[in-house]
């Protein structure tokens, strides 16, 4: 009874099958590679790990995801995850990803030696790349750098109403809160907040949209990470923002990492070490720093001219597993001050 | 009614429930997290913000729910019954936001119209720096966003809905002394209101999983919450439970809409009636009617396509467009082929096993199937993850052994996965589209099938489905462009090395680079276009 409609659709269907077949199968093929988990887009690693692959021969097989639903994957994976390196912004998902034991430790004397302690896992289950710095932004034209000096003043009334930040739903300002919580407990760091709120901020999410709102000078100062006004001044030198370093001389501008792990589970454990230390040295450290004016991790390697420009800085060198550490009472601690 | 043996039936309920239940397991998995005990997060969110989430998240869906009923409902009543300059044009070009993913539209629109945008910057040039537009980033704001990029789900439904009516219900109606507006109101909406309901239905589903727009509107709802609960406090289950108070807020919804539709049985007599004459809408109105339709169409469609043609041209120009698009969009395609033909071959199943049988069981089921729907990507996918995972565990050691040799995962990742994570998420599109064409087909056609020897399977086979092909074909489509769009799940489920469309956009966009994701942006909505333009010519011609 079959119609020539139905025949068509039932081979069409069939044929669809095969191919998904095949495409299963050709995916589970075998060589000698790192696959690489990256809840970092993988732009701005690309070339680093090119690279490595010309240094060494090894193959880098990256697969980019969010950083949360990625972890479950890895956790859900276990003993049998393809993954031999998980790559993460923020130093609080890897400190999380660590806990779950989905990390594994590295005893590397060159990863020691290439990047500052503060930077690292305490317990060396992974490792800063780069360092993203989250520091006070200001419009030029209408603020002097001698009106700032803290992240706690900016609660000061006079900046009521001039105020930009960030949704307290990201990460960015969740970490900062976290590092304030390990350096100056819970009730300083809730009245600091307490403070920005009482200054009736704009909450804008996007770094980048934020620096667009203080240079239309719909607020005045702001917190962003640095390299998305890098990102801006090398396309238009003339964008009216500046970077100011908050808390100099101490403790320090808050900083971030993005990092790396080597997993529990790898079967390449080998050539992923080798790939994390590739990724913290000197050559892929200048690969990391030009492509995204970040800074790089590893002192060694400069910084890009269009960032030189504002300077050398003190970073905290409170350990960036605060991060992680504190990032759930942070969360807490905005909820509780009413910072959306 | 003639009964049918029940030895026959029960097989077709068996069936449906079984399809329905292994479709269920992600929705169980989510729900199964309820479970392990979260006090703490409760009670914190609780004292801090839990009403005003609950609040936000029914105002936004009392929002979405009038607009898109508004919007897509009168623009297709507009077009179905009138006719006037550019209508021919407009009647499909309406259907075309439909391609536009919403995370895209929510980001064209701050582009423009936020405080250091070219128009507001533009004003306060001209007209003083005091001179500020409404503020987008409120609730307003994402009302009118999801409005622009969900009224299609109405406006297709709706549309097909008018046409089927004719005009005989109307033109008696009028000889009954109504005037055009009282047929409409009485009469047209009414008949059409399973359509309507259903298409209303999926776009407050949508409303309800979707965290792009609130988020980048910062509008907190309940899904947004589950975010910030998941990342900021590193509490996956705790978030899970959150994500199983929008169950309810689902399960209302379709229960609400299912009621709407339930008692009332409206059936076309047959195909063939009187098609609808559309009334010529002279002088000013007639240019009123294109103008509504344009301004739509401006909003949701032109002006992000613009925005994404304008940042496209900067990239092309500093030579810097990516990867390979060829491959990208072949991936892109055969998986969201593969996901609407399976998704709605399940909702034609499902829905003509309901119609047979209609016992509490097999509703139950097929609603619980239709679940996927409101949550949010993130959260379902983690949902098919961990059963998937667990065949692994489950499956994969003793095959080994069997074997002698590894195996590594097998559906985890896999291909399969993917799509099967895709049907879970998609279903209700599928299902919510077949049964409110389905129920369009009188009762006295399956009888008549029957009493001339047909089974069930014939019937649903040679009655059924060329009576529903509008319907299916609408299903199908509204399946592809939305497993195209889809990120959460694609991101997760995906086998390693295999990107998509999608995921070349989030690449982009994690990394807060709008301009270079909207190569990519543009071509999913290319694609998107062409299957809804093939729809339009399948479902105008008769």
């Amino acid at each position: 009874m079959a119609t020539p409609q139905t025949r068509r659709a039932g081979t069409i269907i069939l044929a669809a099958g095969l191919g998904l077949a095949a495409w299963v199968l050709a995916a589970s093929g075998e060589s000698a590679e790192v696959t690489v988990y990256s809840a970092r887009s993988h732009y701005g690693q690309e070339p680093a790990m090119e690279a490595f692959t010309k240094k060494t021969g090894i193959q880098v097989k990256s697969f980019g995801g969010e950083a949360g639903p990625l972890f479950e994957r890895l956790k859900a994976e276990g003993d049998k995850t393809p993954a031999d390196v998980l790559i993460s912004i923020d130093a609080g998902n890897l400190w999380n990803a660590a806990r779950a034991g989905l990390l594994s430790k590295v005893d590397s004397p060159d990863i020691a030696a290439n990047v500052p302690a503060h930077l690292r896992d305490p317990d060396n289950r992974w490792v800063g790349l780069t360092v993203r710095a989250r520091t006070i932004m200001y419009n030029s034209a209408k603020v002097k750098p001698e009106e700032l000096s803290t992240y706690e003043a900016l609660g000061d009334p006079k900046w009521k109403g001039r105020l930009c930040l960030r949704s307290s739903t990201h990460i960015y300002n969740q970490s900062l809160i976290a590092t304030m919580i390990k350096r100056n407990g819970e009730a300083k760091t809730e009245a600091i907040v307490r403070g920005w709120m009482a200054n009736g901020p704009t909450l804008i999410n996007g770094d980048t949209k934020i620096l667009e709102a203080v240079a239309a000078g719909q607020c005045d100062v702001a917190l962003t990470n640095t390299y998305y006004l890098g990102r801006i001044l090398a396309k238009d030198a003339a964008f009216p923002v500046a970077a100011f370093w908050a808390n100099q001389p101490t403790p320090g501008t808050h900083v971030n990492i993005s990092g790396a792990g080597v997993t529990a589970h790898s079967k390449n454990r080998a050539e992923a070490i080798k790939l994390v230390e590739f990724l913290t040295s000197p050559e892929a450290q200048q690969m990391f720093a030009d492509s995204n004016f970040e800074y790089p991790a590893n002192p060694q390697a400069n910084v890009n001219p269009v960032i030189g420009k504002w300077g050398k800085f003190k970073q905290d060198d409170t350990n960036v597993a605060a991060a992680g550490e504190y990032q759930a009472a942070a969360t807490r601690l905005a909820d509780r001050a009413g910072y959306k | 009614m003639l009964a049918l043996r029940p030895a026959r039936r029960a097989c077709w309920s068996w069936l449906a429930v079984g399809i329905a239940a292994a479709l269920a397991v992600p929705i169980g998995a989510v729900v199964s997290s309820l479970a392990v005990p979260s006090r703490d997060v409760w009670l914190h969110l609780w004292r801090t913000q839990l009403l005003e989430l609950i609040a936000h998240t029914v105002w936004l869906l009392l929002g979405v729910g009038a607009g898109t009923l508004i919007v897509g409902g009168g623009l297709a009543w507009l077009v179905v019954h009138h006719r006037f300059p550019g209508r021919s044009i407009l009647e499909w070009a309406l259907i075309l936001p439909l391609a536009m993913p919403a995370y895209v539209i929510g980001f064209a629109f701050l582009g423009l119209f936020e405080y250091s945008g070219p128009l507001q910057t533009a004003l306060r040039g001209s007209l003083g720096p005091g001179t500020r537009l409404p503020e987008l980033r409120s609730l307003g704001g994402v009302v009118l966003m999801m409005t622009l990029v969900f009224y299609p789900y109405v406006y297709l439904l709706a549309r097909v809905a008018f046409r089927e009516q004719g005009i005989a219900v109307v033109e008696t109606a009028r000889t009954l002394g109504r005037s055009r507006g009282g047929a409409f109101l009485r009469i047209t909406v009414p008949m059409a209101r399973p359509s309507l309901a259903a298409g209303v239905a999926l776009a407050m589903m949508e409303a309800l999983a979707d965290f792009g727009t609130v988020a980048t509107f910062g509008y907190r709802t309940l899904t947004e919450a589950i975010y910030r609960v998941w990342y900021g406090m590193f509490d996956r289950i705790a978030a899970t439970q959150l994500a199983s108070v929008l169950l309810l807020f689902a399960l209302a919804l379709l229960l609400l809409e299912r009621r709407s539709r339930g008692r009332a049985r409206f059936t076309q007599a047959a195909r063939g009636t009187a098609t609808v004459e559309p009334r010529p809408l002279p002088g000013w109105r007639g240019a009123a009617a294109t103008s509504v339709c344009l301004t739509v169409l401006f909003f949701a469609f032109l002006l992000p396509v613009g925005q994404l043609s304008w940042w496209a041209a900067a990239v092309v120009r500093a030579g810097r467009v990516a990867p390979d698009f060829a491959a990208l969009l072949g991936r892109t395609c055969l998986l969201a082929g593969a996901a609407a033909v399976v998704a709605c071959a399940l909702a034609v199943l499902l829905a003509y096993a309901v119609r047979l049988h209609g016992g509490g069981a097999v509703r139950l089921a097929t609603l619980l199937a239709s679940m996927g729907y409101a949550l949010p990507g993130a959260v379902i996918a983690v949902g098919v993850l961990l059963p998937l995972a667990w065949a692994d565990h489950a499956l994969v050691p003793p095959l080994e052994r069997a074997l002698a040799r590894p195996l590594g995962l097998l559906v985890t990742g896999s291909a399969a996965g993917l799509i099967l994570a895709y049907v879970v998420r998609f279903l209700a599109v599928g299902l919510q589209t077949v049964e409110a064409s389905l129920g369009k087909i009188s009762p006295g056609l399956d009888e008549a099938a029957r009493m001339l020897g047909a089974r069930p399977g014939a019937a649903l086979r040679r009655v059924h489905l060329p009576l529903m092909r509008g319907g299916v074909l609408t299903a199908a489509v509204l399946v592809f462009v939305e497993t195209m769009k889809e990120m959460p799940a694609t991101l997760l489920l995906r086998p390693i090395g295999l990107n998509t469309l999608a995921v070349e956009i989030w690449e982009r966009t994690s990394e807060a680079m709008w301009q270079e994701a909207a190569v990519p942006a543009l071509t999913l909505v290319g694609v998107g276009l062409l299957p809804v333009v093939l729809l339009i010519r399948l479902t105008t011609r008769r």
